[in-house]
């Protein structure tokens, strides 16, 4: 976990933005996330235009095509909130790669205004929100995955073990090799499939053997992947967003 | 076949032989660890790579300027200076040096240029003998293979096929799957090859512009051998090789030895200035260097695929891809594999040949994070995949839009439309949703092995307004 990062102190408002695949296939975790923050006393805005961050095609090589895509998610942010992100990888194309695709474009100012309000989710709930987690739940061990994105580009690993830590009938377990990549890469995985297979097969093992009771990770692309073969093939802890998972943990549905 | 069908070949062999898989996994895992060990103080390494960095960009700002610094040095000190624009003239100032010599017998030592040049088959085809003197050249070269890895060329190999290919290759020597017998059985025969050829050859880690000074980085000692027994030596090297002053050597050879094997240094360090001179006593009668371009100078001239020309082929990259790990460097194609090998390749024999490296990649960062001087392969990478399907063609890479397809283009351009109009989106979402249950259960190669994601009854889209919470 960087120490050297600025942050803002906690706002009165944020934007939400939910990345496709949490709005297709896993929107409890989006959910989970908006109603973290909002517990917090912050009011959270989910922008009904959104869509998706642009990465897919940005990745693979369809710069034009990504960046209608980007202009339309700009749009939808017009204040100067901050927009939090519930995905290390989508943070990581909203922040750093929005600039460098529009780096010699009319609208290059614009952009870099707009990537620098974006968080993280759980950076933004360690360090701008400063939240303090209450465990309500059962005794359980988990294993964490932070995606590429999140522990390189966005440099929030720290910020996922930091969040469950803070539960204390949690416990941690390490993976071996736990931060190589679980093979997914967005078209990687269409256009690679063997060497994707490949790769998956030894995070799902390595996550096996750890004998945890769930998996847990920031970002749905690689839960998709690794969680998709874990079931596949019958073994394996359950996979769960980090944010449904700290949600699920805190939340007194009674209350 | 195209060159995807090709590679997906070649990834398959390698992903079908358990036996290479593990040595590569095992082998990999020991480098990362050493790499890991040898920089215990991660301040320090991050210091030390910003160092780096800044030597090879200043190294590649001033390159031409250098590059004549270094010809007007190396030539007063007696080292004659060859420039080769293409693979075919390298390989013919090769040749006439050797022609000039009468000379039909060549010792080697590690050369990625003259994997790249292809230079042996070339010499072998005029009826020159080429034998590789490192170990791990010569053992596949025995083998009729090119090289695996950058710094360690034989490394799919089990000491147990070692063992059986000098067995078949030397039928007089003794089976021994031991190391240390296998390694003196190939210091015997290399020997006396050491001691007839009449041509000495090795590549070049640095070229220092100030002194006319090339540096050669080695552990087993051929290296000095091939450069000081024959009496004529040449050296080839790229272009990019060049750096300033003496002085940016040393923080250089500590990010390379400790980035590739985990050595603080290594046995040999050699540092040539000229042949040998009047009254001494051994080293070449003749020195010669040759400069190579090979497409190097149209690299240069992109702003940012540049920054690949700093790479001092450490093989770390390689080391920490979690790609190259499960496929091994055959399955690459080009000479140079690995990240870096996907970077500097494409660009060096078309992206029509080899622009697929690039796709195959998941952009994990492992590389760039490994690279001791601070390459973003990552962001070349992907530069790389927007050069080959981009339609203006302005660009200076070789192959640029070979790879666009109609189809894909056009799969592209509806995602954008569905993305960048928010009602459509709403509505396709919408529609998703509904028929969530009659989407098929298998897509493609992904369910082979995974279970294909469910959509859920609601979009978030959905959930959020019904919880309450504002859009705008
Ligand atoms: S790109 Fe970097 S890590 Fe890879 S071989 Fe070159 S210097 Fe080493």
């Amino acid at each position: 976990m960087s120490l050297t990062k600025q942050y803002p102190g906690k706002p009165e408002k944020v934007y939400f933005f939910g990345t496709c695949l949490i709005d297709l296939l896993y929107p409890q975790a989006g959910l989970a996330g908006m109603q973290l923050i909002r517990r917090e006393g912050v009011q959270v805005i989910f922008p009904q235009d959104q869509t998706c961050c642009g990465q897919p095609a940005w990745n693979a090589g369809y710069r034009e095509q990504a960046e209608a895509v980007v202009l339309n998610q700009i749009r939808c942010f017009p204040e100067e909130y901050p927009v939090v992100v519930p995905s290390g990888s989508c943070a990581g194309m909203l922040r750093n790669q929005y600039p460098e695709l529009f780096r010699d474009k009319p609208e290059a100012q614009q952009v870099e205004r707009f990537s620098k309000r974006i968080f993280e989710l759980t950076e933004f709930l360690v360090h701008v929100l400063k939240i303090e987690l209450k465990d309500l739940g059962q005794p359980t061990k988990v294993a964490l995955h932070a995606s590429c994105s999140a522990r390189r580009e966005m440099d929030v690993a720290g910020e996922h073990e930091a969040l469950l830590q803070q539960l204390e009938n949690v416990q941690l377990v390490e993976q071996v090799r736990k931060a190589e990549c679980c093979g997914f890469g967005g078209t990687f995985a269409v256009k690679h499939p063997d060497i994707s297979a490949a790769m998956v097969a030894d995070k799902a093992q390595a996550i096996t053997d750890t004998g945890a009771d769930q998996l847990v990770s920031g970002d749905c692309g690689c839960l998709m992947n690794i969680t998709g073969h874990m079931e596949h093939q019958g073994v394996g802890p359950k996979g769960q967003h980090i944010a449904s998972f700290l949600w699920e943990r805190t939340h007194d549905p009674k209350s | 076949m195209t060159q995807k069908a090709e590679f997906d070949q070649r990834v398959k062999q390698a992903l079908d032989n358990p036996q290479l898989r593990r040595n590569f996994r095992v082998t990999m895992d020991g480098l990362m660890e050493k790499r890991d060990k040898a920089f215990p103080d991660k301040a320090f390494l991050e210091e030390l790579r910003t160092i780096g960095a800044n030597i090879r960009a200043n190294a590649l700002a001033r390159q031409p300027e250098l590059l004549e610094q270094l010809e007007a040095n190396c030539t007063r000190n007696g080292i004659q200076v060859h420039w080769a624009e293409t693979i075919e003239q390298a390989n013919r100032i090769v040749l006439d040096i050797m022609e000039r010599h009468h000379a039909t017998r060549m010792i080697k030592g590690k050369s990625m240029v003259s994997e790249e040049m292809q230079m042996n088959h070339f010499l072998e085809a005029k009826g020159k003998s080429c034998v590789e003197s490192d170990l791990g050249e010569y053992i596949i070269q025995l083998d009729n293979e090119a090289p695996s890895h950058i710094i360690a060329p034989a490394i799919h190999k089990s000491k147990q096929e070692v063992a059986r290919l000098f067995k078949a290759k030397h039928p007089d020597i003794p089976y021994s799957e031991d190391i240390d017998t296998l390694t003196r059985s190939a210091r015997q025969i290399l020997r006396r090859k050491f001691h007839d050829a009449e041509i000495g050859l090795s590549g070049v880690n640095f070229a220092v512009a100030e002194t006319g000074t090339l540096c050669l980085v080695e552990n087993e000692g051929n290296g000095r051998l091939c450069t000081t027994v024959p009496p004529v030596h040449i050296a080839v090297t790229g272009i990019e090789k060049v750096v300033e002053k003496l002085a940016d050597v040393p923080p250089l050879l500590k990010l390379l030895t400790r980035s590739a094997t985990g050595q603080h240094i290594t046995t040999y360090f050699n540092m040539i200035s000229s042949p040998r001179k009047p009254g001494e006593r051994d080293g070449p009668k003749e020195v010669h260097l040759v400069l190579l371009d090979n497409q190097r100078s149209r690299i240069y001239g992109d702003s940012e695929l540049f920054d690949s020309l700093r790479c001092i082929r450490c093989g770390a990259c390689m080391n920490h891809c979690p790609v190259y790990t499960r496929i091994g460097g055959h399955a690459y194609g080009p000479p140079i594999p690995g990240p870096i090998g996907s970077v500097i390749e494409p660009q060096k024999f078309g992206l029509e040949n080899f622009g697929v490296l690039a796709t195959a990649s998941t952009l994990c960062g492992a590389c760039g994070e490994a690279c001791p001087v601070r390459i973003p392969l990552p962001k070349l990478l992907h530069r790389l995949r927007y050069e080959q399907v981009r339609e203006d063609r302005t660009g200076a890479t070789i192959g640029q839009g070979s790879q666009r397809s109609g189809k894909e283009a056009l799969i592209w351009k509806l995602w954008s439309w569905i993305h960048a109009t928010p009602l459509v989106y709403r509505s396709a979402t919408r529609l998703a949703s509904l028929f969530r249950n009659r989407i098929p259960n298998r897509i493609g190669p992904w369910s082979q092995v995974r279970t294909t994601p469910r959509i859920a009854p609601k979009s978030l889209h959905q959930l959020a307004r019904e919880e309450g919470f504002k859009h705008e």
